[in-house]
């Protein structure tokens, strides 16, 4: 296994108090795998991801309990050194806005090349010609041209082009995706999944992709995690889910967004509201807006329980769900 | 004509756009400035809203469908063209004739954070447009006014000394629309209302822009770039790029039977929560980025990244009509198409 997350807690201070954002999250990832993380606002998606990576602000974040392993080895538990060098060369992280990660003061082909710089020792000559060399290979026109221009001076689309080739500079094995298409408009999100899932086959790479949007995680995933105040619901390969979810949330969310391909009558619409991380409800997390929720669900945290061998769901009443 | 859609019947339109141009001016100079050219956000615009229905507009960022908005509420001043509401001229009025017509075409929002000002009462928002047209509720009524609208749109009435922070994002949503629907007001343009918001949240706010519709017989002119979203909510679609409108018709006459090459690339290009179908639906993927408004192409503007584009594009601006091929055929091809070689095509898979 590429990478496997083993009951991942972590926590922040804040002035409300603990606030619980991950909490026992597991998930693995294969090389050439490409899995989703469903979830929405606060649910703890990001936050897990930034742990992976080691950029989780901290404080006042904190990784309480859990492992991280990257081919056996716990990150966690290894020197900062070598932690630094896995970081970029081995895994490298995609964010949503472009332009806000990119540095406005730099040209793109001096940010590109600073990945050969620092990690492998390129002279200026020798990284601006594989900085010209990835942009080329994430198809930005004129590369040659342009290497010398600003973040700016680029549109959207060729902005996130450009994270993915930084990303990809060093060939890493492992690349997480946080909403790397929700700034961009459709015709642009296809042309940047297209790239991206193009350039994940050639290299046989882990993908961890981070989303709100159950149509790209139905277009790009293998599996799916979908999670809900720092838990993982529901575990499943995609189209096992979208056929039959095995967790009344899964279930809700895919009943409340629209049909491009037909005209529905009114949407379901998920009762209530996500809860305050730093106060889960007890019990399932999920229950005050549970349509099908009993008294036990109240007191009961459920387990992931195992809908067959390669799914998993955290309801009490799984076989309710999947049933009708 | 563009078809009239099932709600509309042969009623006269409560909203009409004719020929709506905005052009914004780029200037070099200081002290004389000098006018160097425009940014063509929209360029020669016509539709049509009846009472009760919606018409949503969908296009990509720059497309100048936020700048429509603008000029529907009096924000910006069209630099030709005329938008008439109820026969009448809008966009030339001014003093008191203007704020009695802008009771009754309201707005609601993208951004329910920056939209609500974080130092007022709820009841302060939702009943400060009643500060300007006083008509509408006697002072000694406001606060039951106010609290009639927090329970129409699904708030707890007791929450009218709260802030907007004491808030969620859908609740906020809330809050602008029940702003909104203080004057009594006929129109409302929704400019990406719910794309700020979590999925769960959205159908809900969606629900109850449908529930209020009804129950106020409102008309919506319904912006955004969900495509999903905006078949759901409207009566009516019409599709924008670079300013100019490329396709208008019915719900399903743009989703079942687009023959616009731009709104079939946009419809493919959604991403559909259905893992099965990924391999068998066709994907049209665009080169290259939408040019830039201040200097669009010559002819047809979707020319540049259009797989069907031949010289004629380039010299002839198409006309939005029903296509010659389509107009006897009866079918869901035959709506307003600005393309030379209109061609059907189902890419959403609904057949």
């Amino acid at each position: 296994m590429l990478l496997e997350v083993q009951d991942l807690h972590v926590e922040f201070t804040s002035r409300d108090g603990l606030v619980n954002a991950v909490n026992g999250v597991s998930y693995a990832v294969d090389a050439g795998q490409t899995l989703a993380v469903l979830g929405e606002s606060g649910s703890g998606k990001s936050v897990t991801a930034q742990a992976i990576m080691g950029i989780l602000d901290s404080p006042p974040g904190r990784i309480s309990k859990g492992k991280i392993l990257f081919r056996g080895e716990d990150l966690l538990t290894m020197g900062r050194e070598a932690r630094r060098r896995i970081r970029g060369e081995k895994m490298a992280m995609i964010f949503q806005d472009a332009l806000s990660s990119l540095n406005p003061v730099l040209p793109v082909g001096y940010q590109l090349g600073e990945m050969f710089r620092v990690h492998r020792g390129a002279s200026r000559k020798e990284s601006k010609a594989a900085a010209i060399e990835l942009m080329e290979r994430v198809r930005i026109p004129a590369a040659r041209e342009r290497v010398g221009d600003y973040p700016h001076q680029f549109s959207g689309g060729m902005r996130q082009r450009i994270m993915i080739a930084m990303a990809l500079a060093l060939e890493p094995d492992l690349i997480i995706a946080d909403e790397p298409t929700t700034a961009l408009d459709v015709t642009v999100q296809a042309q940047v999944m297209d790239l991206l899932s193009e350039l994940q086959q050639e290299y046989r790479m882990g993908l961890i992709l981070i989303t709100h949007d159950l149509g790209v995680v139905a277009d790009a995933a293998d599996v799916i995690a979908v999670m809900y105040a720092g838990k993982i619901v529901e575990h499943a390969p995609v189209d096992a889910l979208y056929k039959r979810p095995a967790h009344p949330y899964t279930k809700g969310l895919l009943e409340s967004i629209p049909r491009l391909d037909r005209k529905g009558q009114d949407l379901y619409a998920i009762k209530g509201l996500p809860p305050n991380l730093a106060r889960i409800p007890p019990g399932c997390s999920f229950h005050p807006r549970c349509p099908i929720a009993r008294d036990r669900c109240a007191v009961d945290v459920p387990p992931l329980y195992e809908v067959a061998p390669d799914r998993s769901s955290a309801c009490h009443y799984w076989k309710e769900t999947i049933g009708d | 004509m563009a078809d009239l859609g099932k709600s509309a019947g042969d009623r006269e339109p409560i909203l009409e756009v004719r020929n709506l141009v905005k052009h914004f001016p780029l200037t070099q100079g200081i002290l004389f400035k000098k006018q160097i050219g425009a940014v063509k956000a929209v360029d020669d615009i016509s539709f049509s809203l009846y009472r009760g229905e919606t018409l949503g507009i969908v296009g990509e960022s720059g497309c100048g469908k936020s700048t429509v908005a603008k000029l529907l509420m009096n924000l910006e001043t069209p630099t030709s063209g005329e938008i008439f509401y109820k026969g009448e001229d809008i966009s030339k009025l001014s003093g008191r004739a203007l704020k009695a017509v802008r009771r009754n075409i309201q707005m609601v929002f993208q951004d329910p954070y920056t939209s609500l000002n974080p130092r007022m009462t709820v009841g302060d928002i939702i009943g400060e447009p009643f500060e300007i047209h006083p008509d509408v509720a006697p002072k000694g009524d406001r606060r039951r006014k106010v609290q009639e609208l927090l329970e129409v749109v699904g708030l707890n009435p007791e929450y009218i000394n709260r802030y907007a922070h004491q808030f969620s994002g859908g609740q906020r949503q809330r809050i602008g629309i029940a702003r909104g629907l203080a004057l009594n007001p006929e129109i409302i343009v929704c400019d990406e209302p719910v794309s700020a918001l979590d999925v769960s949240v959205q159908a809900q706010v969606i629900n109850l822009m449908d529930k209020l519709q009804k129950e106020f017989e409102l008309s919506y002119l319904f912006i955004a770039h969900d495509l999903s979203i905006v078949r759901h909510i409207s009566d009516r679609v019409g599709v924008m790029y670079l300013g100019k409108m490329a396709e208008i018709g019915s719900d399903t006459e743009i989703y079942d039977h687009p023959t616009h090459p731009y709104t079939q690339a946009l419809l493919s290009a959604v991403p559909q929560a259905d893992p099965e179908g990924r391999e068998s639906r066709e994907r049209i993927i665009l080169t290259g980025d939408v040019p830039s408004p201040a200097n669009p192409p010559s002819g047809c503007r979707f020319r540049t990244r259009c797989w069907k584009a031949q010289d004629r594009c380039a010299e002839e601006v198409p006309l939005l009509a029903v296509p010659e091929r389509f107009r006897d055929s009866g079918g869901g091809a035959a709506h307003d198409s600005a393309c030379h070689f209109a061609e059907e095509k189902d890419v959403v898979g609904a057949s």
